[in-house]
């Protein structure tokens, strides 16, 4: 036993503390309390890892029975493998990272006890979904993060457009959550468990399936639960959105952490997802098509938490891609650089507009570089990782995937390294837009505290070093055998050519002559503005089935249903009863005379009824 | 008892006291007149079972005319000390003027 229930019970131990005593306490306990829960999930994540050495099988811990129906048995069961290992790492580490640049970055704010109680919540839940050993364990992980998440962008209460955010993310979250559902519902039936263990071997000896079938079918509603909790096409529209809650939140649970549970979902079940040829086709698709799309909305952004936001939904598409290809451990790998640099990139997002007292609008920025130089420092590792420049993390991952994608069907690979150039063109173009030319604001900009650049520095050194120094698909191979064929170096020239590209392209348009954009802008015209305005898939979802939802509810369920039927019912036992008690009161008069000839005349007629019953007076 | 009276001559007598009983309770106002309009019901209904018990030469008319007197006797007790007592505290006997407890 190595006690891994420590593991999400140490953050539970820290929200219980908060949440329940935290309002009394001063800052300082809260953030220690909330601090320490998260890092002793670390050390003992670290302690367990090099206690079980090297985990050539996964080490699964039983606690006890959850329950037992038939012969369907549920337990509490913990698991760790390497997959597990890696997730744990990036959850507890760069968990703890973000907790410590959160005390500087919420010092000011109201409900400080509650945003740390939320925040161990979180650690909580995922942590119980990385763990789980079954898929209803990982699935309480799974609507336990929707949760958290959706508590965290609601977190400003006073803002209507968070609480708005909040409900649209948690009910975008619900549509997939049904996929999960169906799909393990279709497991329990033709499988008779729900653990990972017995699942997969039931599985393995199965044939490839060639078309629509029962594996097909699992695979595409768990992609399903996929698409909605990591924000790809068509379920993504609520992570733009989540950015209305603090920045921490959208650096570890939207950009991180939670949203990549699908990824990781999908990586654990690559079994059921390998031997359907279809479903794989699918996630690559959505994975692209996701990857293209969102990195073109993320180019014309002005908000740059929306830049980073949409950048979060094409790394993710990067991420599904590596898994529509074959590649889950590139897609890990990936999963493991960008909880680094995107991170970093939202968490300097947020000490950026800190030092701007709460500006996010590119346009009120700019200059910046010589007045918070650590902020640019740190945010220039992320820049140059997700631009995929050779030497930092994102190169190493994002090569991986490409390679890939390559391998399976070559039109995933142009478009994605097309993607990869818009990806380096942007981030330089929000880098540019904040730090180089002359200040475009008012509010006088000042350096973020130790407790806030600490982080950023430790995370801007795994942006850089994350790619070599852990070599996940090289670990991650016992479970996901390494791709074979000749390592092409063409392509990574041709993907390194894009991402520097994408970064020339937007210094020239940019810093040397920063009136291209509007003369672009201008000359694609309607275009620019369908982009700009998100291909306006908001308003799509909100007209085809926003609002006749609405107006169906409000004539039908609202007005008909209820104002008419139920209130009808209630109200009109109401309005008898009173109808009937209006009469009866008649009879009480209060006058005992009254009752005295009321009771003789009921006798006469009672009499009289029994008499005519008993067959007339004879 | 002479055979010659018919039983139906007791019941008609019966129901006419009973009617009595009835009409004094309804109309009148003064407590005592109430009170004893209730005393003539009882006995009316006394007549009634004596009757049926003589014609069925059956015992069990005779035992509830008595528990019937039983009862008279005791509410006469209570009732008369209640309405002394109504007496003494309002100095009126009728019984509209007792009416605190209505709404």
């Amino acid at each position: 036993m190595q006690h891994l229930w420590l593991i999400p019970l140490l953050p539970l131990a820290g929200f219980l503390i908060n949440g329940l005593i935290g309002k009394r306490l001063p800052n300082f306990p809260v953030s220690v309390i909330a601090v320490a829960s998260v890092a002793l999930s670390f050390g003992w994540v670290l302690k367990t890892l090099s206690a079980l050495g090297p985990l050539e099988t996964a080490h699964v811990e039983h606690y006890y029975t959850w329950f037992q129906s038939g012969t369907l048995n549920v337990g509490v069961d913990l698991a760790v493998d390497r997959l597990t290992a890696v997730m744990l790492l990036v959850v507890t580490g760069v968990g703890l990272l973000i907790h410590i640049y959160a005390i500087g970055y919420m010092a000011h704010e109201g409900g400080y006890y509650r945003f740390f109680s939320y925040m161990n919540l979180f650690m909580f839940f995922m942590l119980t979904l990385v763990l789980g050993a079954n898929f209803l364990l990982m699935f309480v992980g799974w609507e336990g993060v929707g949760l958290c998440s959706y508590l965290l962008i609601g977190f400003y209460t006073l803002k209507k457009s968070a609480g708005d955010a909040a409900k649209k993310a948690f009910i975008v979250n619900r549509i997939g959550d049904f996929g999960f559902s169906l799909a393990m519902f279709l497991v329990v039936v033709n499988f008779g468990s729900l653990d990972f263990q017995k699942v997969f071997d039931a599985v393995r000896p199965m044939p490839v399936e060639q078309s629509a079938g029962l594996l097909t079918a699992i695979a595409l509603l768990f992609f399903v639960g996929a698409t909605g909790k990591s924000a790809q096409v068509p379920l993504y529209v609520w992570l733009p959105d989540a950015m209305e809650g603090p920045t921490p939140v959208s650096a570890l649970i939207h950009a991180a952490t939670m949203v990549t549970a699908g990824v990781y979902m999908t990586a654990r079940a690559s079994v059921i997802f390998e031997r359907s040829p279809m479903a794989m086709d699918v996630v690559a698709v959505v994975g692209v098509v996701t990857a293209a799309m969102a990195a073109t909305i993320g180019i014309t952004q002005f908000d740059i938490k929306k830049v980073f936001a949409y950048s979060t939904v094409s790394q993710l598409g990067y991420m599904f891609i590596a898994c529509g290809a074959g590649a889950f451990s590139a897609g890990i790998y990936h999963l493991v650089t960008h909880a680094f640099f995107k991170a970093l990139l939202f968490l300097g997002a947020g000490s950026v507009i800190h030092a701007l007292g709460g500006e996010q609008d590119l346009r009120h920025m700019g200059g910046l570089m010589k007045k918070i130089p650590i902020t640019f420092g740190v945010l220039a590792c992320a820049w140059l990782a997700i631009s995929g420049v050779p030497g930092f993390s994102g190169f190493y991952s994002k090569d991986e995937i490409l390679m890939a994608a390559h391998h399976s069907s070559p039109w995933i690979y142009w478009v994605g390294v097309v993607t990869a150039g818009m990806t380096a063109f942007y981030v330089s173009r929000a880098m540019f837009l904040c730090f180089f030319g002359s200040y475009r604001g008012h509010h006088h900009p000042h350096e973020s505290p130790f407790v806030m650049w600490g982080p950023l520095g430790v995370l801007a050194v795994l942006s850089v070093i994350g790619g070599w120094c852990f070599n996940v698909p090289h670990y991650l191979a016992p479970m996901f055998p390494l791709a074979e064929g000749a390592h092409d170096e063409t392509l990574v020239y041709i993907s390194v050519a894009f991402g520097l590209g994408g970064i020339a392209l937007a210094f020239l348009m940019y810093v040397v002559s920063p009136g291209i954009p509007d003369v672009i802008a201008n000359a694609l015209g309607p275009i620019y503005r369908l982009v700009y305005h998100k291909y306006l898939v908001d308003e799509l979802y909100g007209a085809v089935i926003v609002s006749p939802l609405v107006n169906g509810s409000r004539a039908l369920l609202w007005r008909f249903m209820d104002a008419g039927l139920i209130d009808g019912i209630v109200n009109g036992t109401a309005t008898m009863s009173r109808t009937v008690g209006g009469v009866l009161r008649l009879f009480q008069s209060g006058s005992i005379r009254s009752y005295a000839a009321w009771v003789t005349v009921g006798c006469v007629v009672l009499l009289m009824v029994l008499g005519v019953m008993a067959g007339g007076v004879q | 008892m002479p055979t010659s009276v018919p039983l139906n001559w007791y019941l008609i007598l019966s129901a006419i006291l009973f009617g009595l009983g009835i009409a004094g309770f309804v109309f009148r106002r003064n407590i005592i007149t109430v009170f004893m309009s209730i005393e003539l019901m009882l006995n009316a209904v006394n007549l009634s079972f004596i009757s049926f018990s003589y014609q069925l030469r059956h015992v069990d008319g005779h035992i509830f005319s008595f528990f019937v007197m039983v009862v008279a006797a005791a509410e006469a007790a209570v009732g008369l000390a209640i309405i002394l007592t109504v007496f003494k505290n309002r100095a009126t006997l009728a019984i509209d003027d007792v009416s605190s407890m209505k709404n």
